[in-house]
C-alpha cells in the first residue's frame, strides 16, 4: 500500500543527492518472556531523498521501534532497510548507529556536562578529520544562523530553556551533515507556543538545507503542518495504514491551517488515527480483562 | 552539592531479573571465592598459615555453635541492642528532623551544634558513654543510638526541606488547616526520607554494635568474634564474622519489609 | 514568604545576620548546658565528666596536665597517624572502587560475575573483619588500613555503580549516532554522567573511612586519635577524651569538605543545574 507520489515542493530547491530510504517488509518481534510481541509487521515505505516524512499513530504502534531500527539501535527480525541502495539494517546485520542518520531524542540528549559548543562540535570531532578550531568555527556559524544561538555557545544545557535545548540538539545533529535526520517526538513536552516556534525553526533549517527527515509524533496537526507525507501506522502490530500526501505549498504558514485543503487532510488523518486508537483501546481492555 | 549522608550509601544492587536459569556467572564467582580461600590455606600462602579452611569452619560451626544456647543468646543480645538503639534514634530523630525543617528559629539555634557533633564518629563516644551510663548495656545502646540518630535526623530534615513551598501555599489557599497540611503534604514527603534514613541507619548501627561489643562488652556476636581472636582461635572468628554478616543481612531484610509497609505504593 | 511555624520554610528565610546570632546563641546554650550538667546536676555520672572550660584550657595550654594539647608534638603525631591511615585507605578505595564501579555499571557482563560476590560480602559489617585482618596481615597497621579500606571501597563502588546505571540510555545512543567509539563513550558519557554519584559516594566513603578507622584504632592500634581517646579513658585523662573527639570531628569534617570542594570544581555543570531547579 505504498504511495510514493509526493509532490516535490518546488520552492524548496533541488533534492539532495543522498538520503533515500527504502524500508522493505520490516518486522520486529520481541520475545520478553516467551510470549511473542509483534511490534512491527511487514512495514514497507520508500522515502525519496529530501522528503519530510511524518509518522503518526497511537501509543504502542511501533513508531519508536521503527525509529530505533532506522537509527541503528536495533535490528529487525526480518526485512531490510536500505539507505541509498546500501543495506543498513537487516536481521543479519549488527546494529550500527552512525552520523549518517542522527537522532534527536524525545527527552533531549544534550550532554549536560558539555557546553553548547562542546555538544555541537562533538560529532565532528569524534569522526575526525576536522581540527578543533575549524569545528568550533563551523559550530558558531551554524548556531549564529539559527537565531543568534552563538550567544549561548558557552552555556551549559541546564541553563537553557527547553526550546533552546531542542534547537541546539537539532543543530548538533545537522552539523554532521547526516543523510537522514530522525526526530523522535522532539517537541512532545512543549506547550503550544513553544512548539510553534520550534516548527518555524525546523522548517527554516529544512528549507536552507534540504535533507530527508523522518519525524515521529503523535500530534497530527504538527505532522500535517511540517511534512510532505504523513504516514499513519496501525496499532500493534504496527504496519502502514495510510500514506497521506500533504500537498500544501511551502513555505508553510499558520494560516494554511484554516484552508479547506488542510482541513480535508486533517479529517482524513484524524479518522485513520482514531480508528487505530480505538482498536488499541479495545485490545488493551481485552488484555486487562 | 547535596550533603553526603542523605544520598544512598551502599545502595542495594538493582534487583536482577528473575533468573529462571541458574545464575552461573554469579555462582562461579562465589564458588571461586571459596575455592581461592581453600587453596590459600592449603598452600600456606603468607598470612593464611593460621586460617582455617571453609570446610573446617563449617564443621566447627555445626559441631560447636549450631546447638549452643550461648551462641544463639549472643544473637539475641546483639539484635536487642541494634533495634533498641535504632528505634530510639527514630523516636528522637524523626521529630527533631521535622522541627529542623519547619521552625527556622529552632534550626538556627540548634542545627549548628548538631552539625558540629555529627562528624564525630560514633565509636569515639565510647569512653564518654561508658563513663556516663551506669550499665554497659546502656552505654552500648547509647552508641548505637548515636550511630543512627544523626543519619535519620538529617534525612528527615532534607525530606522536609524538599517540600516545595508552592504545594503548601496552594493547600493553604484551598483552605487546608495546619493539621491537614501536616498529614497530607509533610508526611508523604517525609516518609521516603525516613525510609532512606532507616536503610542507612541499620547498616551503620550494626557496625557500631559490633565494634562496641568488641571494645567494651562481655556478650553479643561482636564479643564472640573478639574472644575468638583473643584466644587465637581463628575458626571462631570466622564463625563470628559470618554470623554477624547474616545478622546484618537479616536486619536489612526486616528494615526493607518495614519500608515496604510504609510505602505500599512503591514497586 | 509565610512565616507560620507549621509551614516548611526554606533555610534562607531568616536574614543571615540573624542566623549567625542565633547560631552563636545555640552554641552558648550548649556550652552552658554542658557546664551545668557537669557541676550542678545531681547525677554522679555527669559530675565525672570534664566541663567545657577544662577541655579548652587543657587543649590550648602550652604545658597540658595530661600531655596533649595543640602545643605538644604527641597531639600532632596522633593526628598524623589517623590522617595518614584514613587517606591511604580512602585513596586505595577510590583507585580500586571507582573503576570497578564503572565497569560494573556499564557492562552487564562484569556485573553478572561480581554482583553476587559483592552482595555476599557487603552485609558483613566491616569491623567484623578486624580480627581476621589482624591475623592475615603482617601487622596491626595494614590490618587497620585494610578494614578502613573495605568500608570506603564498598561505599565507593556501590555509588559509582548506581551512578553509571542511572545514566539515561539516550545519552549512549546520542553518542553512538555522533560517531563515538566505545572508548569515547567511556570518557565522554559514562564517567561524566556518573560523576555526581561518584562524588556523593566519595563523601560517604570518607565519612565511613573515619568511622571505621576510629573503631580499628580503638580496638587494635598504637597512635592515632581513636587510640588516644581509648587510652585517655584507660588512664583517666578525661579532658583529653573530649580533645580527641573534637579533633576527630574537625578532621573528619575537613576531609569531607575537601572532597566536596573538589567535586564542585569538577562539576561546574551540575552546580548550574541545581541553580536552575525549582
Amino acid at each position: 500500500m505504498t504511495n510514493t507520489a509526493s509532490h516535490p515542493p518546488e520552492d524548496l530547491g533541488p533534492r539532495p543527492q543522498t538520503g533515500g530510504l527504502g524500508i522493505a517488509n520490516v518486522s520486529k518481534v520481541y520475545d520478553p518472556e516467551g510470549r511473542a510481541v509483534v511490534a512491527l509487521d511487514d512495514f514497507s515505505l520508500d522515502v525519496e531523498a529530501g522528503d519530510f516524512v511524518a509518522i503518526v499513530g497511537p501509543s504502542g504502534c511501533g513508531k519508536s521501534t521503527l525509529l530505533n531500527i532506522l537509527a541503528g539501535f536495533d535490528t529487525p527480525t526480518s526485512g531490510e532497510v536500505l539507505l541509498d541502495g546500501v543495506p543498513l539494517a537487516g536481521p543479519d546485520l549488527a546494529p550500527r548507529p552512525g552520523p549518517d542518520r542522527v537522532v534527536v531524542f524525545q527527552q533531549g540528549a544534550l550532554f549536560p556536562w558539555m557546553t553548547v559548543l562542546g555538544n555541537v562540535t562533538y560529532g565532528l570531532l569524534k569522526q575526525g578529520g576536522v581540527s578543533r578550531r575549524e569545528a568550533e568555527a563551523r559550530a558558531i556559524t551554524l548556531l549564529a544562523e539559527s537565531g543568534k544561538l552563538d550567544r549561548i555557545a558557552d552555556a551549559y544545557p541546564a541553563q537553557l530553556s527547553s526550546g533552546m535545548q531542542r534547537r541546539v540538539e537539532i543543530i548538533r545533529a545537522l552539523i554532521n551533515d547526516p543523510r537522514v535526520l530522525l526526530l523522535d517526538e522532539p517537541f512532545r513536552a512543549m506547550d503550544t507556543v513553544n512548539k510553534s516556534t520550534m516548527h518555524r525553526h525546523l522548517l527554516e533549517l529544512y528549507s536552507r538545507n534540504r535533507k530527508t527527515i523522518v519525524f515521529i509524533t503523535h500530534d497530527l496537526e504538527e505532522a500535517l503542518f511540517l511534512a510532505d507525507r504523513v504516514i499513519v501506522m496501525t496499532t500493534r502490530p504496527g504496519t502502514l495504514k495510510m500514506d497521506i500526501a500533504v500537498n500544501l505549498p511551502r513555505p508553510r504558514k499558520r494560516e494554511m491551517m484554516a484552508s479547506d485543503a488542510y482541513l480535508a487532510l486533517r479529517e482524513k488523518a484524524v479518522f485513520a488515527v482514531s480508528e487505530e486508537a480505538k482498536r488499541a483501546f479495545e485490545r488493551g481492555e481485552r488484555e486487562m480483562a | 552539592m547535596k550533603d553526603a549522608t542523605v544520598a544512598t550509601t551502599s545502595p542495594a544492587l538493582p534487583r536482577p531479573r528473575r533468573a529462571r536459569r541458574l545464575d552461573w556467572r554469579g555462582t562461579s564467582s562465589v564458588v571461586g571465592f571459596f575455592l581461592a580461600w581453600q587453596l590459600a590455606v592449603n598452600f600456606s600462602l603468607p598470612g593464611f598459615t593460621d586460617i582455617p579452611t571453609p570446610w573446617e569452619v563449617l564443621v566447627t560451626f555445626v559441631r560447636d555453635f549450631l546447638f549452643s544456647a550461648n551462641y544463639w543468646s549472643s544473637w539475641l543480645v546483639s539484635f536487642q541492642r541494634v533495634f533498641l538503639g535504632f528505634f530510639l534514634a527514630q523516636i528522637i530523630g524523626i521529630p527533631l528532623g521535622l522541627f529542623f525543617g519547619t521552625h527556622a528559629t529552632f534550626r538556627a539555634l540548634v542545627l549548628p551544634v548538631f552539625e558540629m557533633m555529627r562528624p564525630i564518629p560514633p565509636l569515639a563516644w565510647v569512653p564518654l558513654s561508658i563513663l556516663f551510663w551506669p550499665t554497659t548495656e546502656a552505654s552500648i545502646v547509647f552508641i548505637t543510638f548515636i550511630g543512627a540518630f544523626f543519619i535519620i535526623t538529617i534525612n528527615v530534615f532534607e525530606g522536609v526541606r524538599s517540600i516545595r513551598p508552592e504545594h503548601v501555599w496552594l493547600a493553604r489557599s484551598l483552605g487546608a488547616g495546619t493539621l491537614r497540611i501536616f498529614r497530607r503534604i509533610m508526611i508523604p514527603a517525609v516518609v521516603p526520607s525516613i525510609a532512606v534514613g532507616m536503610t542507612l541507619g541499620i547498616a551503620v548501627t550494626w557496625n557500631v554494635v559490633i565494634a562496641a561489643e568488641m571494645i567494651a562488652s562481655d556478650s553479643g556476636l561482636g564479643r564472640l568474634t573478639w574472644e575468638g581472636y583473643v584466644s587465637s582461635t581463628p575458626t571462631i572468628v570466622i564463625v563470628g564474622m559470618i554470623s554477624i554478616g547474616l545478622a546484618g543481612y537479616l536486619s536489612t531484610m526486616i528494615v526493607d519489609w518495614i519500608e515496604s509497609r510504609m510505602m505500599p505504593w512503591k514497586q | 514568604m509565610p512565616t507560620d511555624a507549621a509551614i516548611p520554610v526554606r533555610t534562607t528565610s531568616l536574614l543571615p545576620n540573624r542566623r549567625t546570632w542565633l547560631a552563636a546563641l545555640g552554641f552558648a546554650g550548649f556550652i552552658l548546658a554542658w557546664y551545668a550538667a557537669v557541676h550542678w546536676s545531681p547525677f554522679a555520672a555527669f559530675n565525672r565528666l570534664p566541663d567545657p572550660f577544662e577541655v579548652v584550657v587543657e587543649w590550648t595550654s602550652s604545658d597540658p596536665y595530661y600531655g596533649i594539647s595543640i602545643f605538644t608534638a604527641d597531639y600532632y603525631t596522633h593526628i598524623f597517624y589517623s590522617t595518614y591511615r584514613a587517606l591511604a585507605a580512602f585513596g586505595l578505595a577510590v583507585l580500586l572502587g571507582v573503576p570497578l564501579g564503572i565497569f560494573m555499571g556499564w557492562k552487564q557482563g562484569v556485573r553478572a560475575y561480581t554482583g553476587s560476590l559483592l552482595s555476599l560480602l557487603r552485609p558483613v559489617p566491616p569491623l567484623a573483619w578486624v580480627p581476621i585482618a589482624i591475623l592475615v596481615f603482617p601487622g596491626v597497621e595494614p590490618a587497620v588500613i585494610f578494614v578502613t579500606f573495605l568500608v570506603a571501597f564498598f561505599a565507593t563502588t556501590m555509588n559509582t555503580l548506581v551512578g553509571v546505571r542511572a545514566i539515561p540510555q539516550d545519552y549512549y545512543r546520542a553518542a553512538a549516532c555522533l560517531g563515538a567509539s566505545n572508548r569515547d563513550v567511556l570518557f565522554d558519557v559514562v564517567i561524566p554522567g556518573a560523576m555526581p554519584s561518584i562524588f556523593t559516594g566519595l563523601q560517604i566513603a570518607m565519612g565511613a573511612a573515619w568511622f571505621s578507622l576510629v573503631a580499628g584504632e580503638m580496638i587494635a592500634a598504637q597512635y592515632g586519635l581513636g587510640f588516644l581517646i581509648w587510652e585517655s579513658y584507660s588512664l583517666i585523662q578525661y579532658p583529653t577524651i573530649v580533645i580527641g573527639m573534637a579533633t576527630l570531628g574537625l578532621v573528619g569534617y575537613l576531609s569531607s569538605a575537601a572532597v566536596r570542594l573538589v567535586g564542585r570544581r569538577l562539576m561546574a555543570w551540575h552546580e548550574q543545574r541545581l541553580g536552575m531547579a525549582g
